[in-house]
């Protein structure tokens, strides 16, 4: 079966867009392949800086031929109809059309159409430039002489050249002929921009993929990085160091390199005075090298690791010597803002440093930074109790938490802000749970990260995410659909998280409307889910009057999930539903809602006065576990309803003959619902 | 504080999955690269020319280094200009790119624009940093096919051996609030240093630029830096001359920095700042609107002195800016009174005939 071989060269694309394009361009031309009835065996993207590619294996030569049948109108039918089934069916004549009868319809016209699938590469020339044309590029651009014109074609960067074959593995492929905007496919491609010369003919996938590794391309992705991330090890560990591994900065940097060579190089030990963070940053951002860690220590080596695109002539000495340049400026740099803190931070009374946050908008609606640190700051001082922390303590390091954002280390690298923090409490010798609460009160910065457990912390980090809520609720700033610019999600499940994971009793009503409270309820429903918990349990929880405290609402739906797990449960939750449904159909008819008001003469079966003694003896009770938030005992409490109920619905007729009686019975059934109702809203139970 | 929350799990779509069993029979194993494995230089790839006397190479002296640039882009067809003679903050600001880029007509041009950040000033104590510094500009409109060969043989040119160096296109979309415009194209890095600019202009004064332009910046300081293997920008040699003869780029430029830096940060007059400010502003629209021909505006006779309030207005913002008199509230509608009398000025330019409207 034949193959596809397609390449996009052009110039350097962004190295964040690389595997998303790729990834597209594969299921942009597959789907549209299959969805001409051309299906294939597998398919593999390819990208480099310079090259966006597909291998399409297995792909029949021509589209699969296809007989479809036309009805058309009866024998005799007026002229008019005839003409438009002869155009609908690409005929010329009705006598290319077959007559059938049908004993209903009589005679009737059906045209028999035969078409010929077409050949791939035709199919493939078609799809291709399409493909190309409104490629999902998160940003594109025009160039050129061409680029007058307003159907000009966008690229993420200038386009050059186009390579598509198409053929047998035996046979020499074919070019898959076709032109957009001016630019015709091919059978050649370039190597390595300074490694190669001119311009190389391919075949095929395998053709094209080791002439370009002898060109000094290696045209996978994940093998770059591999080849990266293998060679680095080996060079720390011939030092005796170890890498400190970036997933992140791999990716990138797999995406700036056609050739990775690694290289290592050294600074200044002096260096090494500033945080391992912030030199960690400083190379990191500004330099895409990685950084190294002496195992010893624990703490960064004065090396780094670069990766070049070039095997250089001299070996990579002259590369090494530049990058070192580099390193050793903006480590300069980074020392510089190290110290002007370190002294600024000395001579500047905290108040003082802070009044300059009156200068900083938070947010046009929301007044100033100093405004923000001041609220956050009192409402710290109201959370400590809570979460065991000291009200003064927590209110002074709520003040101390933002102030290193006007930091020079801070103003360069941001990532590091609330770190520089710690390290500059520290180095005022201020209590160490102030650094602490300025590192940790971020956190936790989404579902994986860490939440903080010191008292001081929990309630800076709580008032920092309140402050921010309760602020964009005021001013109906909340996410919508997919839209969330403040990272609202995440600040919510932050606090949902460290109410739970630090096991605090915080009412939330306290401090959020009711609509705010609804959006805890939604990131707790998704935070249980992923814990495994399920979501129905969460919403009959929740439509509880006066669910304001996560924990308990969290310990209610742990006990009812195992509560529904026995017999008791299963079967309880049946009978209310049961009583539920029937109240909800006899309602209806009546036009009203019972509540209450059995009266125990109309009591006449025994079933019905059991029923109604339990209920009458475990209400009390029920009320009492639940208000000593003994959420099992409750369970169990409700447990011993299971068997009146059932009792009850077998031997009892609600709607009786006599009105009267029916009514009482309706009655008992809402004393049903109203017991369940105290533990959780069965009737938002699934099953 | 409002950052974008981080999509931790995006970069994970960059793992490409088979679609099928059946490829992995396509692939076929390749050895690793052999990474010691040297390349073997054709040819020596600097093409400094050997005819220059040792006090004229590139790579020996700053204005050695701007006259191979000259005459690498003389050759190449661009006029070479001389600065503009007001105070900008980059190249672009130079009517010969701004201005020029807006049009169907085609325009290559190339210059040095010694350029203000006032804000960037260290008094003379930061080896990278200036508050006055030269940039060279190359403005090619429509943007040549082979425009990245074109700024690699002039890195040739002024002594990179690209078969010795590591230079990298890094992604980095251009973006000028002020001038309301913006491209796509990347920093150019030498060994890990920022060298140049490459943009493909898409927008200017808010106008679609039709045909494209491409622009290269060169920090010259930069450059020459490193290629004469210097530390400190102060250490520069500027005319390649040694002993007595040696002017160095500190001896030029040095007391210029700490006067600026006194000037920029402490002693600026904003009261006449701000009064400038309001008198550039108000004397553009004026121009803009004398400029038009008739009531029909479809015709500008001045465009080009409306912008050069512009490009005061720009300037005495970022004194301002300096010198931390204007809020960060303020500073938004700063740049957008500068933008739009930039738009305004790039409005007028298409109604002239070096903007593409031909005199009737």
């Amino acid at each position: 079966m034949p193959d596809l071989l397609l390449e996009l060269f052009c110039e350097e694309i962004p190295a964040r867009m690389q595997a998303g394009a790729a990834e597209s361009l594969r299921k942009l031309v597959t789907d549209a392949l299959v969805e001409r009835g051309l299906v294939y065996e597998g398919a593999k993207a390819f990208v480099t800086p310079r090259r966006l590619a597909l291998a399409v294996h297995g792909l029949p030569a021509q589209q699969p031929d296809t007989h479809e049948e036309r009805k058309g109108p009866r024998v005799g039918a007026p002229q008019g109809a005839i003409d438009g089934f002869l155009k609908a069916a690409g005929l010329t004549s009705i006598d290319q059309a077959s007559i059938e009868s049908d004993p209903k319809k009589g005679e009737f016209y059906v045209a028999r159409l035969h078409k010929h699938g077409r050949p791939t590469p035709d199919v493939v020339a078609e799809i291709v430039p399409a493909v190309i044309r409104a490629f999902p590029w998160p940003k594109s651009m025009r160039w050129g002489k061409g680029s007058t014109s307003p159907n000009a074609l966008r690229w993420v960067r200038p386009l050059q050249s186009i390579l598509c074959t198409f053929g047998p593995e035996t046979e020499e492929p074919e070019v898959v002929a076709f032109e957009v905007d001016g630019l015709r496919s091919g059978d050649t491609t370039r190597g390595h921009r300074f490694l190669s010369d001119g311009t190389i003919r391919v075949r095929r996938l395998e053709d094209w993929m080791a002439k370009l590794e002898a060109a000094f391309v290696v045209v996978d992705r994940e093998r770059r990085k591999d080849i990266i991330l293998n060679d680095a090890k080996d060079l720390a560990l011939a030092q005796g160091l170890e890498l400190v591994e970036d997933a992140g900065l791999l990716d990138e940097i797999s995406g700036l390199v056609e050739w990775p060579v690694v290289l290592m190089g050294s600074f200044d030990p002096a260096f090494l005075d500033v945080p391992d963070e912030v030199v960690r940053a400083t190379i990191r951002a500004n330099q895409k090298c990685f950084v190294l860690k002496d195992p010893a220590t624990g703490r960064l080596a004065n090396r780094f690791i670069l990766v070049s695109n070039l095997a250089a002539s001299d070996g990579g000495a002259a590369i090494i010597a530049g990058n070192e340049r580099v390193i050793r400026a903006r480590l300069s740099d980074a020392k510089f803002f190290w110290e002007t803190d370190k002294k600024t931070n000395a001579s500047v009374s905290l108040e003082d440093r802070l009044a300059k946050f009156g200068n900083v908008t938070f947010h046009e609606k929301l007044g100033s930074q100093l405004e923000r640190i001041r609220r956050i700051a009192a409402l710290a001082k109201t959370l400590a109790p809570l979460a065991g922390a000291d009200p003064e303590l927590a209110e002074q390091a709520a003040l101390y938490a933002k102030s290193d954002l006007r930091t020079e280390v801070v103003g360069e690298f941001p990532e590091v802000q609330g770190l520089m923090g710690r390290y500059y409490a520290d180095l005022e010798k201020l209590d160490p749970a102030i650094g602490l609460a300025a590192e940790e009160h971020y956190k936790p910065q989404g579902p994986t990260d860490r939440v903080p457990t010191a008292p001081v912390s929990v309630a800076v980090a709580l008032a920092d995410k309140l402050d921010t809520l309760t602020g964009f609720w005021a001013i109906d700033e909340k996410p919508t659909g997919s839209k969330d610019p403040y990272a609202l999600r995440r600040a919510a499940l932050g606090v949902v998280r460290i109410i739970l994971e630090n096991g605090l009793t915080v009412k939330l009503g306290d401090f959020a409307e009711p609509d705010l409270l609804s959006f805890f309820a939604d990131r707790l429903k998704v935070h249980l889910r992923e814990a495994g918990a399920r979501h129905d349990l969460v919403d009959a929880v929740f439509a509880l009057p006066g669910q304001d405290d996560l924990l308990l609402v969290v310990k209610r739906v742990e006990a009812l999930g195992r509560f529904l797990a026995t017999e008791d449960g299963k079967n309880l939750l049946a009978g209310t539903k049961r009583a539920a449904n029937i109240l909800r159909i006899e309602e209806k008819k009546d036009g009203v809602a019972y509540a209450g008001g059995v009266d125990v003469v109309l009591l006449h079966e025994p079933e019905e006065r059991a029923l109604a003694d339990s209920i009458a003896a475990l209400g009390p009770q029920i009320e009492q576990a639940l208000v000593r938030e003994d959420f099992e005992a409750a369970m169990a409490l409700i447990a011993q309803l299971r068997a009146p109920v059932d009792a009850f619905f077998e031997k009892v007729t609600v709607n009786a003959e006599d009105p009267a009686l029916r009514v009482n019975r309706l009655r008992l059934l809402a004393d049903i619902r109203a017991a369940t109702r105290s533990i959780a809203d069965f009737e938002r139970i699934e099953g | 504080m409002g950052r974008a929350p981080q999509d931790d799990g995006a970069q994970d779509a960059a793992h490409l999955p088979w679609c099928h069993a059946g490829i992995a029979t396509l692939i076929p194993a390749l050895p690793r690269p052999r990474l010691r494995r040297l390349f073997q230089p054709t040819a020596g790839l600097s093409m400094i020319d050997p005819a220059l006397p040792p006090h004229m190479r590139p790579d020996k002296s700053f204005q050695g280094l701007i006259l191979a640039l000259h005459a690498f882009w003389a050759d190449k067809g661009c006029v070479v200009l001389q600065p503009y003679d007001m105070e900008v903050g980059a190249g672009t600001f130079h009517p010969a790119t701004t201005l020029r880029a807006l049009g169907p007509l085609p325009w290559k041009a190339a210059y040095v624009q010694p350029s203000r950040r006032p804000k960037d000033g260290r008094y003379g104590k930061n080896p990278n940093r200036l508050q006055h510094y030269y940039q060279y500009q190359v403005i090619l409109k429509p943007s040549p096919a082979d425009l990245q060969d074109l700024y690699l043989a002039s890195l040739s040119a002024i002594g990179i051996d690209l078969k010795l160096h590591d230079v990298r296109f890094v992604e980095d979309d251009w973006e000028s609030p002020t001038l309301g415009a913006w491209g796509l194209g990347w920093e150019c890095w030498c060994d890990g240093m920022e060298v140049s600019q490459f943009t493909y202009f898409q927008q200017v004064a808010g106008f679609e630029c039709a045909p494209v332009a491409g622009e290269l910046t060169y920090g010259l300081e930069r450059l020459a830096m490193y290629v004469q293997g210097v530390e400190n920008v102060y250490d520069l040699n500027f005319n390649g001359r040694e002993g007595d003869e040696k002017v160095t780029y500190g001896d030029v430029f040095l007391q210029a920095e700490e006067e600026y830096s006194r000037h920029n940060f402490e002693h600026a007059d904003t009261d006449m700042l701000f009064e400038q400010f309001r008198m550039a502003e108000s004397a553009a629209a004026k121009y803009l609107e004398a400029g038009w021909e008739d009531g029909s505006k479809s015709r500008h006779l001045m465009a080009q002195p409306a912008y050069d309030q512009c490009i005061k207005a720009s300037h005495v913002f970022n004194l301002l800016d300096a010198r931390g008199v204007i809020s960060v509230t303020e500073r938004q509608s700063y740049i957008l009174r500068v933008r739009e009398l930039a738009k305004a000025c790039g409005a007028a330019w298409l109604a002239t005939a070096a903007g593409g409207t031909p005199a009737v």
